[in-house]
């Protein structure tokens, strides 16, 4: 009895150890790929946001985190800082908590003067055929932000038409792009607001050293 | 039983783990939202239907029969973990639209299903065979179901084909109709169950009609009553 329950012991931990064996081959086999997929699609989102021929990899080691989650939506928001025609260009992974259907996160680049470059969205669960135009893949509502300069927080122009705005709601949805427009506007006026942020020092680790 | 024309018909049609088992519906159904997904998912999970079949085969005769369930189990979470990060560093961007439901492949339960009533009881290459004509079978479905939600819903065909395929394919999305509402059901989680249904009974209809032409056939001679339609064997 006790030999049949050893045997069997042991044969269930060879091939656990063997099983185990397959997925840190595999795992050390595609490494270095994933690593080289996820930087080279931070960068690729980065070059849709900003001006072109300013994105590269070097964007990332510049960072800053911001614990401020009234503004930003999550409790801890990374943002990266460059130099586009010598004026400080902020690129900010912000969230709009009040979406029809949970958080939209977004990537927003926008300069220290409060005017916002380019707007692309991460993430969102909004319903398929309604809200979901704020994703580029099925509209181009977002190029709507491009150039706008938001003027302090009483700035009307930059809501939703329904609230008085310049931007267009969707035929069926209004929440979400009153969401997304309200949490591009927070981050502006937050970065108008504090020019210090150019001049803290970097709190990114370096992206390209794991390299 | 390992004959290799059986085994096609019972992976494609009478067996058919989409349209008779009813297994793994959570990725069926979850999935199908557009036909580049639907491809994607079908064709992982017959590639770990293929893999995990053979390995299982081979190690049938040296894994006793109290400890083959745990021993399956392992095997199985094993190849599709190692597939996941396959798919994580040569299809990024598709690894990302179909997100959770790759390690969800662990669970759909045609895998341990197979493994269980055919693999461990036969040779490697009727074993592969079956993975692959039953994954081909839920791949199928998988696509027949992507193709007429995405119509139905969106107007188009092979919408986001650059995920799979590369940044070329997006030459391939094809735009049926244009509309300004679509019919937004057909995306959303009941539009999956409806349609499904309507396959189903697709399936069934056309095996009773079958049936009943064989059995008028025979009519002249015997006479046939079709009481009980047994769409198991």
């Amino acid at each position: 009895m006790l030999k049949f329950v050893s045997k069997n012991a042991l044969l269930l931990g060879l091939s656990a150890t063997l099983c185990v064996g397959l997925i840190a081959g595999v795992n050390l086999l595609t490494k270095e790929r994933i690593a080289a997929q996820t930087l080279a699609q931070k960068v690729a989102l980065l070059q849709e946001v900003l001006p072109a021929g300013t994105a590269d990899l070097s964007i990332l080691d510049n960072c800053i985190y911001i614990e401020d989650k009234a503004v930003f939506g999550v409790a801890r928001t990374p943002i990266y800082r460059t130099q586009v025609n010598n004026q400080t260009v902020y690129v900010v992974e912000t969230t709009a908590p009040d979406g029809y259907s949970g958080n939209i996160e977004l990537l927003a680049a926008i300069r220290s003067d409060a005017t916002i470059l380019a707007v692309r969205t991460l993430k969102h669960q909004e319903t398929p055929g309604l809200g979901d135009k704020i994703d580029m893949q099925k509209g181009d509502w977002m190029l709507s932000f491009n150039g706008v300069q938001v003027q302090g927080v009483d700035d009307k122009r930059i809501a939703v038409r329904k609230d008085g705005g310049q931007f267009d709601q969707f035929t069926g949805a209004t929440i979400t792009p009153r969401a997304v427009v309200g949490a591009v506007k927070r981050a502006a006026i937050y970065l108008q607001q504090h020019p210090e942020l150019a001049h803290q020092p970097s709190a990114c680790q370096p992206a390209t050293s794991e390299q | 039983m390992s004959n290799f024309r059986e085994l096609m018909q019972q992976g494609l049609w009478r067996n058919n783990p989409g349209l008779v088992q009813l297994l793994g519906l959570c990725p069926l159904l979850a999935t199908s939202s557009s036909l580049t997904n639907a491809i994607g998912l079908g064709l992982a999970t017959m590639l770990v239907l293929a893999s995990t079949n053979l390995m299982i085969s081979l190690v049938r005769n040296q894994v006793p029969a109290e400890i083959r369930i745990p021993v399956f189990v392992m095997i199985i979470a094993a190849v599709v973990t190692a597939i996941e990060q396959l798919m994580h560093a040569y299809t990024f961007a598709l690894y990302q639209s179909l997100g959770i439901f790759i390690p969800l492949i662990v669970t759909n339960c045609i895998v341990i299903g197979r493994a269980e009533a055919f693999a461990s009881k036969n040779p490697p290459l009727a074993a592969v065979f079956d993975g692959l004509m039953m994954g081909a079978g839920f791949c199928l479905v998988l696509v027949a179901l992507g193709a007429i939600r995405e119509i139905l819903g969106q107007g188009t065909l092979f919408a986001g084909a650059e995920t799979l395929l590369g940044s070329w394919a997006s030459v391939l999305k094809i735009t049926v109709y244009h509309a300004d509402s679509h019919f937004l059901l057909a995306i959303l989680p009941p539009g999956a169950f409806l349609v499904l249904g309507f396959l189903i009974a697709g399936k069934n209809a056309l095996d009773l009609r079958k049936k009943a032409s064989e059995a008028s056939q025979k009519g002249s001679i015997q006479r046939a009553r079709v009481t009980h339609v047994n769409t198991n064997n």
